[in-house]
């Protein structure tokens, strides 16, 4: 279990970052987020771990699947920094990082890296999990430098 | 066997004075103008929107009631696909005449909503897993691009070879968006807008359309021009909209499409005389290079230098500027068909390549989700 923070202060004219709107699939996540722990569905029959929330499993088409946590550390598989996005959710945080990151213990998934100077982020870099809420009924997992 | 008729764009790339539909009715009749066949004759229409029941409202907007309907949409690769409907509805005599027709008003009146632009979808249900992190659509491609060089060694400078050729195509191609030339210094020198990709790796935003007749051979036999034989077609995906399901960045469905099209067309790669590749981004040509099998995994850096896109070098692609210098409204596959059956008909104008009998045109849908192949020839297999 992760902390979880709130969110910080936005500049003047920022909104807030868009916040994940749970369905019936996606809610047992993302109330995961908001304890500090992330959560992937495993398959009790074949024991793939998948991302995001689904009704069958995506290897053996199962519909027997659980939520699990997992330790939230990973390794970038690749990344890019954002330079343009004219959204009032992101504008002031350019430049940033939007990554895909391989779970040790899950499935890839997009996430930020956040904490450092976004040029210092590499493919291979490992990773770990921390948590920003963003509604009462999400908190988001973002990534930092596990060094 | 089925063939293309008739082929045509509206103008590009900027058209404040049209409407969606007007744009769509500019390169409808110009396609079927150019195959010599009536409205009257149309009993199919075929077309991708962004909008559900695009092609019936299209159709009520041509004053048509067709018999045929296919509004697949993949994306940029719809239309690939919705020729190789057409061709299977055809062979079957289940119609006859088939407008495929494409319009966009994306630069005048959409307000740039692809590339960096929009809020994307809402976070919602599948879409939730990838739109909440701030990145754009340039921001995928630029994920694939950054793993590409991480793992095999691409260069910015192997990347910028695509967008020079192609300027250099659009350079004698009167309506292209853009057509001074341009340098590699040029392109990895241009602003970054997501890295590694430049502005210079990214396509245009335009205004403008496309059609193609699809109809019989037997029924092409007597019209004015010669047709483009479609040899063989298929499509494929990897994923939808989240490229975080994406298995393998840099594999995309070319990999499975191209393949598949080439052998239902009893073509090789070596008989293909001329490319038509969707080319949203530099890094969209180049992936699809290695996956239709033009060379290996990893080794498109290198297969793009020295001029080898070029249209009177050894792989002649996108020989009209493509999406990165002529024009790119938003789904470009339509435009991808009509450069490849000018080609095969010798109508290349300053870009003709020679002898030019096979063309493989690949349609890329998505965040790098879809591909569809068409093989086309200048003569019935």
């Amino acid at each position: 279990m992760t902390a979880v923070n709130a969110a910080p202060d936005l500049p003047e004219g920022a909104k807030p970052r868009p916040a994940p709107i749970p369905d019936a699939e996606s809610e047992p996540f993302w109330s995961g987020t908001l304890d500090g722990k992330l959560l992937v569905q495993e398959c009790s029959m074949c024991g793939q771990r998948q991302l995001y929330g689904r009704s069958l499993c995506t290897n053996c088409h199962s519909a027997a699947l659980n939520w699990v946590e997992t330790s939230g550390k990973g390794t970038i598989y690749s990344r890019t920094i954002i330079r343009q996005n004219p959204s009032r959710s992101f504008k002031h945080m350019i430049p940033f990082v939007v990554a895909l990151i391989d779970l040790d213990d899950g499935p890839r998934l997009m996430s930020n890296v956040i904490g450092t100077l976004a040029e210092e982020v590499q493919i291979g870099d490992r990773v770990r999990v921390t948590f920003e809420k963003v509604s009462d009924a999400a908190a988001l997992p973002l990534f930092e430098l596990d060094r | 066997m089925a063939v293309i008729a008739g082929v045509a764009t509206s103008d590009y790339p900027h058209h404040p004075e049209l409407t969606e539909l007007g744009v769509h009715a500019i390169a409808a009749d110009r396609a079927l103008a150019d195959a010599g066949i009536s409205w009257a004759e149309v009993d199919g229409v075929a077309s991708a929107g962004f909008f559900p029941m695009h092609t019936v409202q299209l159709s009520e907007y041509f004053g048509l009631t067709p018999t045929y309907l296919d509004e697949t949409n993949t994306g940029g690769s719809s239309f690939e696909v919705l020729v190789e409907h057409a061709a299977h509805a055809i062979d079957r005599g289940h119609a006859e005449v088939v407008l495929v027709s494409y319009g966009s008003v994306q630069l005048s009146q959409m307000g740039r909503r692809l590339g960096t632009g929009g809020s994307g979808p809402p976070p919602v249900g599948p879409a939730a897993a990838d739109a909440v992190w701030g990145n754009t659509l340039v921001g995928n491609y630029a994920l694939a691009a950054a793993r590409h060089m991480h793992e095999y060694g691409t260069t910015p400078e192997q990347l910028a070879e695509i967008a020079v050729t192609m300027r250099d195509h659009a350079s004698v191609n009167p309506l292209a968006q853009f057509r001074d030339p341009i340098t590699v210094d040029d392109v990895v020198s241009s602003r970054l807008v997501a890295d590694p990709l430049h502005v210079l790796d990214c396509c245009v935003i335009s205004d403008g359309g496309a059609a193609c007749v699809v109809t019989s051979n037997e029924r092409a036999r007597d019209l004015r021009k010669a047709p483009a034989h479609i040899l063989g077609a298929a499509h494929a995906l990897t994923h939808h909209l989240n490229v975080s399901q994406m298995p393998d960045i840099n594999l995309t469905a070319a990999a499975q499409s191209g393949p598949l099209a080439l052998t239902r067309a009893g073509v090789s790669l070596a008989d293909v005389d001329v490319l038509q590749v969707y080319d949203s981004f530099t890094i969209t040509v180049l992936l699809t290079l290695e996956d239709l099998g033009f060379c290996a995994k990893g080794e498109g850096g290198a297969f793009v230098e020295g001029g080898r896109l070029r249209w009177d070098g050894p792989l002649p692609t996108n020989t009209d500027g493509g999406g990165l210098s002529s024009c790119h409204p938003g789904m470009r596959g339509m435009f991808l068909i009509v450069e490849a059956v000018r080609q095969l008909r010798g109508e290349g104008t300053a870009r003709q390549v020679d002898s030019a009998e096979v063309a493989l045109v690949h349609g890329t849908g998505g965040m790098l989700s879809t591909g569809a192949t068409l093989v086309l020839g200048s003569h019935a297999p």
